[in-house]
């Protein structure tokens, strides 16, 4: 066995076994959540992920942001099928294994990669700009200050570095096929691939042939090894959307925005309080006890919440576009769904190392998500509305109202008043039931 | 011609049965502005001869604030008495000019027994004059003026209705202006959400402030609105500018009302 197989092998599987690590990880923190049944309507949901994730239908309401993002987007899926090359020579030891078998397709498959990774490569350059020398006021808010920007910007530099191993190993190639000497090929000739066979001669025509071997091997080393380090890169990094996009939109609420969750616990109890006959005594005694009203951490969240934590690749968007933010209020969705996930993690590390009863006294509710923040939210669904990948932020928001003023009884004082006068007149407001059609009669 | 507001129990003590509810709501019972709006849907309603009802005493809050405040025991004690009331009518429709009861009744009553078609005043009036009971022909009140439509969170972005309001406006032999933040992008107006009923949060602005320069921005004689608490926001806005004398803020029953001259 060669050491360039040995190494190969023990780059992958150790790469693919760190990633498997990492995402058993995130699955088993996904499963905290709350049950929440959403395995209805599967050809609807296969609908909405196709349009939603895979045709970036929402990405489209801002078109400029959206190509740049469409180009980075296909380059990314089509040159995954370099990969499979790249891990068949890897395996066999030949060199570029599939350009004899496949001939004339072979040389369009790969040109058409490289002229997307051409405009991928633009579009990386122009988002780096966008973040850094425009300085979009979206990308530049106060959640966004240290690890998100570097990550942001992290990915962006990858993405560049991996596109340069694909055109140092394809331009270094084409050289070294003019001159007869590709391991590729015996004859002297050309690959005709569209951008390489230009840009080749052009920047690798004055080295020697050795120089081009080692240069070409780099190239083919560093796609390898960057596409490894990606991997193992996403389940830390806010770039891990671009694998949970799919299964996220799969699980979208399908139901209108409007309706919020019933929450059954409650029924049960209002049910008892309004019937007169009812035995309050007669309790099930194998029924489980009374869960918590609300979510306080993001164990009492829905394992959707959780997922859409994990999904959120900081756009935005929701931010961008929520009336609260816009007038300068505490609250931002985005920071809700990256709270969401630090304390995730935070909570599911906790459990992991510690077992599951651990407690490490903290909670989503007060030590990352505060009340003000909470009660700025005017339920206007803009921000679910704008998420290209169907988060929900609106439902965790309730949720975590929901524990403030049914377990804590902690609520602005004017809504108590309100809700008092629901409860005494049927309306918010102080006026009597019994006076509820006098308009009729007035003039 | 005085307004003819039939009850439920009147109607039924008749012996009749209503085709449709009027959901009032608490707005358009006891708010002052919302009363115009309420009386300018029972005048539609009369003049294309209806067979409504309402509940009158018997109606209580939908509940919605309690729910968006996070109280769910208070909104679900709500609406099981709400329901019981209904289903005991057997309410098979109902009509509502609040965008807020509008999407409680029809969206979250179904899930504790009360299951209602359930349209909101804007589609109903669209109805009528597609069934030909109302006519805005030969209408000149609003000719040459520019309406723009605020659309209302909850009847927009939690309902997906937008057309029923802009058809109804493209009958006035007037210009729609749209904001540049409209449909399914269209900034709230800021209540939502028990807002109404508590002051904002610590900002720099207020939301409504920020939606009326939107609307001022379309230079329209007219905001057209199809939520009472909408109504409050923008009329707010809009003298928060000074600007009441140019730009008035009324409800899109009220305009086709005024148009039908009723």
């Amino acid at each position: 066995m060669n050491i360039q197989l040995i190494l190969f092998l023990l780059l992958s599987i150790c790469g693919l076994g760190f990633f498997s690590y990492n995402i058993w990880k995130i699955r088993y923190n996904i499963r905290l959540g709350r049950d929440l049944n959403r395995n209805d309507k599967k050809g609807e949901r296969l609908k909405t992920m196709l349009l939603v994730a895979f045709g970036q239908k929402k990405m489209f309401s801002r078109p400029i942001p959206a190509l740049l993002h469409l180009c980075l987007y296909v380059a990314f899926v089509i040159t995954q099928i370099e990969l499979i090359e790249i891990f068949a020579d890897g395996i066999s030891g030949h060199h570029r294994v599939f350009s004899d078998s496949l001939g004339s397709f072979y040389v369009f498959t790969i040109s058409f990669i490289e002229i997307l990774s051409v405009a991928a490569f633009f579009a990386t350059i122009i988002f780096l700009a966008r973040r850094n020398l425009l300085k979009l006021p979206r990308l530049k808010m106060k959640e966004m200050i240290g690890w998100p920007t570097k990550d942001a910007n992290l990915i962006l530099i990858f993405e560049l570095i991996l596109l340069t191993c694909i055109f140092t190993m394809n331009g270094t190639d084409e050289v070294l096929f003019n001159r007869g000497v590709s391991h590729a090929s015996d004859i002297q000739g050309s690959f005709g691939f569209s951008i390489s066979s230009i840009i080749g001669p052009l920047f690798f025509d004055s080295m020697s042939n050795s120089s081009l071997f080692l240069l070409e091997r780099m190239g083919w080393w560093g796609h390898l090894f960057m596409v490894i380090g990606f991997l193992n890169y996403l389940p830390y990094s806010k770039h891990f959307h671009i694998l949970l996009a799919f299964p996220n939109t799969y699980y979208s609420n399908l139901e209108k925005k409007g309706k919020f969750e019933n929450m059954e616990s409650v029924t049960n109890e209002v049910k008892l309080m309004l019937d007169p006959s009812a035995d309050p005594y007669a309790v099930d005694p194998n029924a489980a006890p009374p869960s918590r009203f609300g979510a306080k951490d993001v164990n009492d969240l829905t394992w959707k919440n959780l997922m859409d934590a994990y999904t959120c690749t900081e756009c935005g968007r929701c931010t961008s576009s929520c009336p609260a933010n816009i007038t300068g209020k505490l609250l931002s969705p985005r920071k809700i769904m990256m709270d969401t996930r630090d304390r995730l993690v935070e909570f599911g590390e906790g459990k992991r190392k510690n077992g599951k009863e651990h407690d490490d006294g903290k909670s989503l509710l007060g030590d990352y998500i505060t009340q003000e923040e909470l009660w700025a939210c005017t339920s206007c669904n803009a921000c679910v509305d704008e998420c290209p990948v169907n988060i929900d932020p609106l439902s965790i928001i309730i949720d975590l109202r929901r524990f403030l003023v049914m377990e804590e009884s902690k609520i602005p004082n004017e809504l108590t008043g309100m809700l008092t006068n629901i409860e005494n007149n049927g309306a918010p407001w102080q006026f009597s039931q019994n006076d509820r059609l006098n308009w009729a009669n007035e003039e | 011609m005085s307004l003819q507001v039939p009850t439920m129990a009147e109607m039924i003590a008749k012996g009749e049965s209503p085709d449709i509810l009027f959901w009032v709501g608490c707005s358009g019972s006891f708010d002052d502005r919302a009363k115009k709006i309420t009386k300018a849907v029972v005048k539609i309603l009369n003049h294309c001869n209806v067979s409504f009802a309402v509940l009158g005493t018997e109606e209580s809050c939908s509940g919605d604030p309690a729910k968006r405040a996070g109280n769910e025991f208070t909104y679900q004690m709500q609406a099981m008495m709400n329901i019981q009331i209904l289903n005991g009518y057997e309410v098979k429709k109902i009509v509502t000019a609040c965008p807020h009861c509008f999407n409680t009744l029809k969206n979250e009553y179904p899930e504790l027994g009360g299951n209602y078609e359930v349209i909101h005043h804007t589609q109903l009036i669209q109805d009528l004059i597609n069934q030909g009971k109302l006519s805005l022909e030969k209408n000149e009140t609003f000719k040459g003026k520019k309406i723009t439509f605020h659309d209302p969170c909850y009847l927009g972005r939690a309902n997906d209705v937008y057309e029923a309001p802009r058809k109804l406006i493209e009958k006035l032999d007037a210009e729609l202006v749209e904001m540049k933040r409209c449909k399914s992008k269209g900034l709230c107006c800021g209540a939502g959400g028990a807002q109404m009923f508590k002051e904002a949060e610590k900002g720099n602005k207020e939301i409504n402030i920020e939606r009326t320069e939107d609307a001022i921005e379309t230079a329209a004689h007219y905001i057209a609105t199809g939520c009472p608490f909408c109504n409050t926001m923008m009329t707010d806005g809009v003298k928060n500018f000074e600007k009441e004398d140019n730009i008035k803020v009324l409800d899109v029953a009220e305009l086709i009302a005024n148009a039908a001259e009723l």
